[in-house]
């Protein structure tokens, strides 16, 4: 079985895999690679000059006045105020866990036990290369028998309790907070459970209902803040004003934050389905048709009208304006 | 110990339920410190212009967004300001929906909330949320951010989880796993039995982040002048053809099993 280092994987734009491992199930191993399931914020905000130069973060002594470069900094644990234990960085090397591959599956649980407050942060599995067919076996079994899988595997130095969750066929991992890390209510310090009177509870039953909805509405969940930032950054483009040029021989960063917008939904998406199709080829041999495949995202469902017209209108969709949010989704599929 | 972090008053149509929020999880990762070496004071942060060199002080910094092209667009912060939302202690009840519509991988990090003030009200909205078997999506603003939020009963008690924006969560029916041809069938019923061999209870107190301990042992240690030793230990698994590894596995587990 081979075995991948983090460094090794090849750099990617977007969203790289970052950890490559094997699950092992009983005798079976199946290897594969790691993807954040969540996207990042739309707009990040960066720290600038008065002049407008993007600022760098520097240590700076104090005492020494002078700045610190990283090489000669120490990690230390304040046990009181003031008072600092030194800890080497050969210390913690000798202190992680092995460095281990490994997600070795030997608990499986109902699903239904695992309470979502567990849940940390969710990563997507996608198969490596030549490990289709195990996954897919896994996926189906975990999926009809409702299981999900209890392990903990080590990434960047630290442990992780995680689940291992079958939807859809695609194997997704919870990082889950140790049980020492959740509080009761008890903990928090929260009131004994009072009496209430039932006509209060019918009152406030009532004016729930006027609240009711079968679903969740993506739209009502939408990042206000970044929206109304880019279009304010928008405006300013178009008229030329507090814009400064990017100084000649810097590169754009990307990752460091900015108008992400699209960019960032197309590569994470297209990774996991270049992925899944090719078996876990190496991304990037058999990539995406850069035309329209990359100009349609792939969480059309979770777009506002106005995101699948301004779309429609990049598709050139005839008759866009006189449709519905329904018709729009149907016609950019149709297209892509 | 039970800090509260915000106070906020839960609107809900003509109803006010005054909250005070506390965190319902506790990160216990054993965070350090950097000291300058030379002299082992704790190091400060500071913007630096890569430009001059020069410390730009924080009262003089200024924000801005980077586009594609590596252009940067000045944000004052007025010019932002304007953008934020008013200052509220409302927490406002935009939708009612069935408990399971929210799907867990839209949280961010959960909050208990504590009746501020008389509980009535509070445990009144805390019951009828559980007897309706629904949850309510929630939006405030705290400390000039804003927030959106899942509103559920929980024990009888009222939690408000946070929840990312619409543009952060990739909603499961848009993936897929992948295809292939059909699974053999009699793999498909070994690799279930295995799972079914090896399932069950879930005991979240039996896992412990063993490198925080060893962390925080090596700091005991280093505080009385003592000094710890761990050695690493290796396993090797070999790899064989899918069927012949589920039989053997299966033959394992329920050989385990029979023994315990």
């Amino acid at each position: 079985m081979p075995e991948r280092d983090e460094d090794q994987v090849e750099e990617q734009s977007g969203a790289r895999p970052f950890w490559s491992g094997t699950i092992t199930f009983g005798l079976v191993s199946v290897p594969v690679e790691l993807l954040p399931a969540n996207r990042p914020r739309r707009v990040s905000l960066r720290m600038l000059a008065p002049d407008g130069t993007p600022l760098r973060r520097e240590y700076w002594s104090p005492r020494a006045k002078e700045s610190v470069e990283s090489g000669e900094t120490v990690h230390a644990y304040e046990i009181e105020d003031g008072r600092f234990v030194e800890v080497t960085d050969e210390e913690l090397e000798e202190l992680a866990p092995r460095k281990t591959r490994e997600i070795d599956l030997r608990l499986f649980v109902d699903r239904d036990e695992l309470d979502p407050v567990f849940f940390e942060r969710a990563y997507f599995l996608a198969p490596s290369k030549g490990a289709t067919k195990p996954y897919r076996l896994l996926a189906a079994a975990m999926e009809s028998s409702n299981q999900a899988g209890i392990a903990t595997f080590v990434m960047r130095e630290r442990e992780y309790l995680v689940a291992i969750i079958a939807e859809n066929g695609l194997l997704r991992a919870e990082t889950m907070r140790f049980a020492d890390e959740i509080r009761s209510p008890e903990d928090a310090g929260l009131p004994a459970r009072s009496k209430v009177e039932k006509k209060a509870v019918r009152r406030f039953a009532a004016a729930l209902e006027d609240l009711f909805a079968d679903e969740l509405d993506p739209d009502e969940l939408e990042d206000r803040r970044s929206r109304a930032i880019e279009e304010l950054v928008r405006a300013k483009l178009a008229a030329g004003k507090d814009v400064v040029a990017p100084p000649a021989g810097r590169e754009s960063t990307g990752e460091s934050g900015g108008v992400a917008g699209d960019r960032a939904v197309i590569d994470l998406m297209e990774e996991l389905r270049r992925r899944m199709k090719s078996g876990g080829a190496p991304a990037g041999r058999n990539a995406p048709d850069p035309g329209r495949q990359a100009r349609v995202p792939a969480d059309l469902e979770s777009r506002s009208k106005q995101e699948l017209y301004d779309l429609a209108k990049r598709l050139d969709i005839e008759g866009r304006s006189r449709m519905t949010k329904g018709d729009l989704l149907r016609a950019i599929r149709r297209s892509a | 110990m039970a800090s509260t972090i915000w106070k906020g008053v839960i609107r809900l149509g003509e109803e006010a339920v005054p909250v005070k929020l506390r965190s319902a999880v506790t990160d216990r990762t054993i965070r350090f410190r950097l000291l300058d070496q030379p002299d082992g004071a704790p190091v400060e942060q500071r913007m630096v212009n890569p430009g001059t060199g020069k410390t730009v002080p924080y009262e003089n910094v200024r924000r801005g967004v980077e586009t594609e092209n590596g252009e940067i667009v000045v944000l004052d912060d007025p010019e932002l300001d304007t953008l934020s939302p008013p200052e509220s202690r409302d927490i406002e009840i935009i939708r009612v929906v069935p408990s399971a519509a929210i799907d867990h991988r839209w949280y961010v990090r959960p909050y208990w909330l504590a009746p501020d003030g008389d509980p009535e009200a509070y445990f009144a909205l805390a019951r009828a949320l559980e007897a309706e078997d629904r949850e309510g999506v929630a939006r405030w603003t705290m400390r000039k951010k804003e927030y959106q939020g899942a509103l559920h009963p929980r024990d009888g008690y009222l939690m408000l989880v946070t929840l990312r924006h619409a543009s952060e969560v990739v909603s499961a029916a848009e993936l897929e796993g992948p295809t292939g041809r059909e699974l053999d069938p009699r793999e498909r019923a070994m690799a279930i039995q295995l799972i079914e061999a090896l399932s069950g209870e879930f005991e979240h107190e039996a896992y412990e982040d063993e490198y925080r301990n060893r962390v925080a042992e090596l700091i005991e240690a280093k505080a009385s002048g003592k000094r710890i030793r761990l050695e690493p230990k290796r396993e090797k698994r070999r790899q064989e053809s899918l069927a012949s590894a589920l039989e053997k596995s299966l033959a394992a587990a329920r050989k385990e099993r029979s023994v315990a």
